[in-house]
């Protein structure tokens, strides 16, 4: 068996809210997961059960209160819960892709520089980078003339193709997909759910949210019930 | 400075690239400084390496700037060590150097942007010798490669080089703080702080320097120490964060994850205090 691109151990998360008389609030205990390359594993679960938690939690934004999170890095499991800020960014720049609803970024920079950015910070030349953000952003039928625009006044479907755009443009090897067509059309959700199966048959490995029951099914190589690790208050 | 260490360092360098990439740029330990019966910093401990981005955060008073002077050899700690790799020393706590040796690491590796750009530049001369002054201040004597050193650095930051014998005063704050920053990095440094650097700047010119200054970052691989009260300002700019309150560092980690899930109660405070527009 190969090793899994992610392994999630013994995890458990609570928030301790200190400014609202230390409030303890658990989310989960004792979460296993594995995801091997090629598969998309979806997130099930009610809402607030803590899909997004733990997908932040994989990603080292979210700190655990027990258990680690291994990320295949460089062709070995990097505890990512644990590992220097250097040792995260390095793997979220070359290894962890992460694409979530909503797009943040500096304001006032041009679209296609935006997307190009995650190209650059990699060592690709700027013209090769701006070929392939060309090709992306045509595949996901974002408007030509938005492309020198910052993205702060498109509507919620273009920025969410940005914010895909930016992710699908590196071939991370391992992608954590937050509602990434929480906002399109039927004929753009069409064509995410290409980009994913095609990463997938590459060989990424993806953990996903996805309200949506058809791109749900297009995209799912199995569920993952969240609700069976619930921490009890 | 103890010989065991200057020695480790040597053998790191010796050792070449690989052995290199995890040894510290800078080393602060146990540094603490004292106004008297007053804390300005309380018992700091860090490492940094090259291409670093550390933010320190906290409100007026919590001690960052207190630790930023100390940290760049402006103020003597009252107790504790600041370790710097130095291209001409290696690793060596920078207040057991002379004070010419100190003065010239600092001019040599070292750039400090401060808030306010009139603490950085020379009101006086041309803006195209604030940025070719460092050059000079190094021995370079060369007069046309320091002209075409300076116009390369006032193209970087987008300065219009028709303007390049205008004082500073005739400058607007934003366009100051550019020459201040191409004046702080034209000599190459390995590491560079910034205190408050958009602090005084309209929040339209503050998006396109922060852009700038990441860019900057990115392509020269710089360290930076940055010290803002800004969240917003730290989660663009620093790869880490420290927080500090009354002169102790309370949390540290990932930038984002400090700010996405706070840990102590003060940075809580501090990141559920910021206005949302």
């Amino acid at each position: 068996m190969t090793t899994p691109a992610i392994r999630v151990e013994n995890l458990s998360k609570l928030f301790t809210l200190h400014n609202q008389g230390a409030t303890v609030i658990p989310v989960f205990e004792a979460l296993e997961l594995a995801v091997y390359p090629g598969e998309c594993v979806v997130l099930a679960g009610d809402s607030g059960v803590g899909k997004s938690t733990l997908m932040r939690t994989i990603y080292g934004n979210y700190l655990p209160s027990g258990g680690g999170v291994h990320v295949l890095h460089d062709g070995a499991p990097v505890d990512i819960t644990r590992a220097a800020a250097h040792t995260v960014l390095d793997i979220r720049r070359r290894t962890l892709g992460y694409v979530s609803q909503f797009l943040r970024v500096i304001p006032r920079i041009s679209t296609i520089d935006l997307v190009i950015e995650p190209l650059l910070e990699n060592g690709v030349p700027a013209d090769e980078a701006r070929a392939r953000a060309v090709a992306l952003l045509n595949a996901l039928r974002l408007p030509q003339a938005h492309w020198d625009l910052p993205p702060s006044t498109f509507s919620g479907g273009e920025q969410q193709r940005v914010n895909i755009a930016r992710s699908f443009i590196r071939e991370y090897p391992v992608l954590l997909l937050d509602e990434p067509t929480a906002s399109l059309d039927a004929a753009n959700r069409a064509i995410v759910v290409d980009l994913i199966k095609a990463a997938l048959a590459k060989g990424a490995a993806m953990v996903g949210i996805f309200h949506d029951l058809d791109v749900r099914d297009a995209v799912a190589t199995r569920l993952f019930n969240v609700t069976e690790f619930k921490a009890v208050a | 400075m103890s010989e065991a260490v200057m020695l480790e360092a040597e053998a790191g360098a010796e050792a070449g690239a690989e052995a290199g990439v995890d040894a510290p740029l800078l080393r602060v330990a146990n540094l603490t400084k004292m106004y008297g019966r007053i804390t300005g910093c309380l018992d700091v401990s860090f490492d940094m390496r090259s291409g670093e981005v550390l933010g320190i955060v906290g409100e007026s008073g919590s001690g960052k700037t207190t630790l930023l002077n100390c940290i760049s050899g402006k103020l003597a700690p009252t107790s504790g060590s600041i370790a710097f790799d130095a291209r001409r020393h290696g690793l060596t706590d920078i207040y057991a150097l002379s004070e010419p040796d100190r003065r010239r690491m600092q001019r040599e590796d070292w750039g400090f942007v401060h808030q306010n750009p009139r603490d950085g530049l020379r009101m006086r001369v041309s803006g195209g010798a604030n940025v070719a002054e460092p050059l000079m201040n190094l021995g370079q004597r060369h007069y046309g490669a320091m002209r075409q050193a300076t116009s390369d650095w006032l193209a970087r930051v987008e300065l219009d080089l028709k303007r390049v014998d205008d004082k500073p005063r005739n400058f607007s704050g934003g366009m100051q703080q550019r020459i201040q920053i191409a004046r702080n990095l034209i000599h190459n440094p390995r590491l560079v702080f910034m205190d408050e650097p958009t602090g005084g700047l309209d929040v339209s010119v503050q998006a396109r320097l922060l852009d700038l200054l990441r860019e900057l970052v990115r392509d020269l691989g710089l360290a930076a120490i940055i010290v803002t009260h800004d969240m917003a300002v730290a989660r663009l700019m620093a790869d880490r964060l420290m927080v500090m309150k009354d002169g102790r560092v309370v949390e540290t980690g990932l930038a984002d994850q400090v700010l996405d899930d706070p840990q102590h109660p003060y940075t809580q405070l501090l990141v559920s205090s910021v206005l949302q527009i």
